[in-house]
């Protein structure tokens, strides 16, 4: 038995229309479907958050998401972040800080910690670590992640503030 | 881990969920967050023939007072409740927000719903706990129309209430706001099921504790009153030995399940340690109040 939808998705600025059966995850949609391999699937049950996508600019778990789910909404995968060869100033971040290890839970911290650094925040230490306590990293190197999520907190804030700045003069 | 094939179905009001979940018979599910039932799928420990999707029906995600009683959405996302700081969510009702920051992890919490929770019904589930700390009411929409379930009537062991297969969730009434609120739990790693979970609610008159709630998570099938214990609490000091007695008591009149992660002994200890902890964080968290009614 087959239960197959016609469906429309957003993916990082483009739509596509697709033919899903029901029970294709959207990490398995983005992947096997469009080819967007950045998005990693760890433990397939929530747990791991290599899969984290941002669905409607809310992070989630897209094993945990069906693609019909996702019909008319917007998705977001970690090849959203870079512009051509121009990594993202979270993605040189991770870089300089030595945040990448082997590179298998990368995308799903980049798009957790995306999310999180666009809603603003104060970006304090515990607060950081709090909001990647979400992801399991395997070679056990949260450090590195930690600090180049602070760093672009604060230089996200600093430039938020002198383009205020700009804007009031 | 992938999960099993089944049925999709979208529906767009609770009337529309109730009459496909008449005609698709006892294996069809409702999929709210899906935070739960999806990884249940994905280990096959659940097959459901087919789903009903209420994640469209967005007259279901609110926040609503109405006198002393907290309507939340059965859609209202866990998330929606950390983050706010509305007041007719901050009177009566802090701990909600602060309770929700237990639950999972950040991108759990942005798609798992209220709703779903209750539903659910995991006795180490933090939803769970605070409605029968709040003596909360189910609003259910089923084949005879709306019924209101009260929290005390609802949970019927693990993972088990009282709704029939095809009845939806559309609401939970959390009433009987009070000053003081807390709810603490101990896991192994942040953000997992509680190995044991505790959480207090009470008022404090002249000096007096009053209208005292205390409620356990994963020390049984379902959450736990702990009237022994609440009894106890009424009308004494809010001063740390009241807490002990009341943690001591509690801690005995419990019969916790032992399971990989704790004996029936160490949840003792926890709950003993939980509710102390509970007391003091929530006396701690209403300083506005105990420094207006001159308490402290």
């Amino acid at each position: 038995m087959k239960d197959q939808h016609l469906v429309t998705i957003e993916v990082n600025g483009r739509e596509h229309e697709l033919l899903l059966d029901a029970r294709r995850t959207l990490a398995d949609t983005l992947r096997e479907d469009l080819g967007l391999t950045g998005t990693h699937l760890g433990c397939e049950h929530g747990i791991c958050g290599a899969c984290t996508v941002l669905l409607d600019d809310q992070p989630v778990r897209s094993c945990l998401v069906f693609g019909v789910q996702a019909d008319g909404h917007q998705v977001r995968t970690v090849e959203s972040l870079a512009d051509g060869d121009q990594l993202s100033d979270l993605q040189q971040a991770f870089s300089d800080h030595h945040g990448l290890q082997c590179g298998f839970c990368t995308p799903g911290f980049l798009m957790l910690a995306e999310a999180y650094l666009e809603t603003e925040p104060e970006g304090g230490p515990q607060e950081v670590r709090e909001v990647l306590s979400a992801n399991l990293c395997r070679c056990t190197g949260y450090q590195g992640i930690v600090e180049a999520v602070t760093v672009v907190a604060a230089d996200r804030r600093e430039k938020a503030a002198v383009t205020q700045r700009a804007g009031d003069a | 881990m992938k999960p099993a094939p089944f049925e999709y179905y979208r529906a767009y009001a609770p009337a529309e969920v109730v009459e496909l979940l008449t005609g698709l018979g006892d294996e069809a599910k409702v999929l709210a967050g899906g935070q739960s039932l999806v990884p249940m799928m994905n280990f096959r420990l659940a097959h459901p023939a087919a789903l009903v999707d209420i994640n469209a029906i967005a007259e279901l995600d609110y926040v609503r007072r109405e006198g002393d009683s907290l309507r939340i959405g059965a859609l209202t996302r866990h998330r929606t409740l950390e983050l706010s700081r509305a007041p007719e969510v901050q009177d009566g009702f802090s701990l909600l927000p602060r309770a929700a920051r237990w639950i999972g992890h950040y991108p759990i919490r942005s798609r798992g719903t209220v709703g779903g929770s209750i539903a659910h019904a995991d006795p180490a589930a933090e939803w769970c706990l605070l409605a029968r700390l709040y003596d909360a009411d189910v609003v259910v929409l089923g084949g005879q129309g709306t019924r209101v379930v009260p929290s005390a009537d609802w949970f019927t062991g693990f993972l088990s209430t009282v709704a029939a297969t095809n009845d939806v969730v559309t609401e939970v009434r959390f009433n009987r706001p009070r000053a003081f609120g807390a709810l603490t739990e101990y896991a192994r790693r942040r953000g997992d099921f509680a190995i044991a979970a505790a959480a207090v609610a009470f008022d404090v008159v002249d000096g007096r504790c009053r209208d005292v709630s205390i409620v356990l998570g994963a020390v049984a099938g379902e959450p736990l009153r702990v009237t022994e214990a609440e009894a106890l609490v009424e009308g004494a000091e809010p001063a740390a030995p009241t807490w002990a007695a009341a943690a001591r008591i509690a801690a005995a009149a419990i019969r916790p399940n032992a399971d990989t992660y704790g004996g029936e002994r160490y949840r003792r200890h926890l709950v003993d340690t939980l509710i102390q902890r509970a007391f003091a964080e929530a006396f701690a968290s209403d300083a506005s109040v105990s420094a207006a009614s001159g308490i402290r």
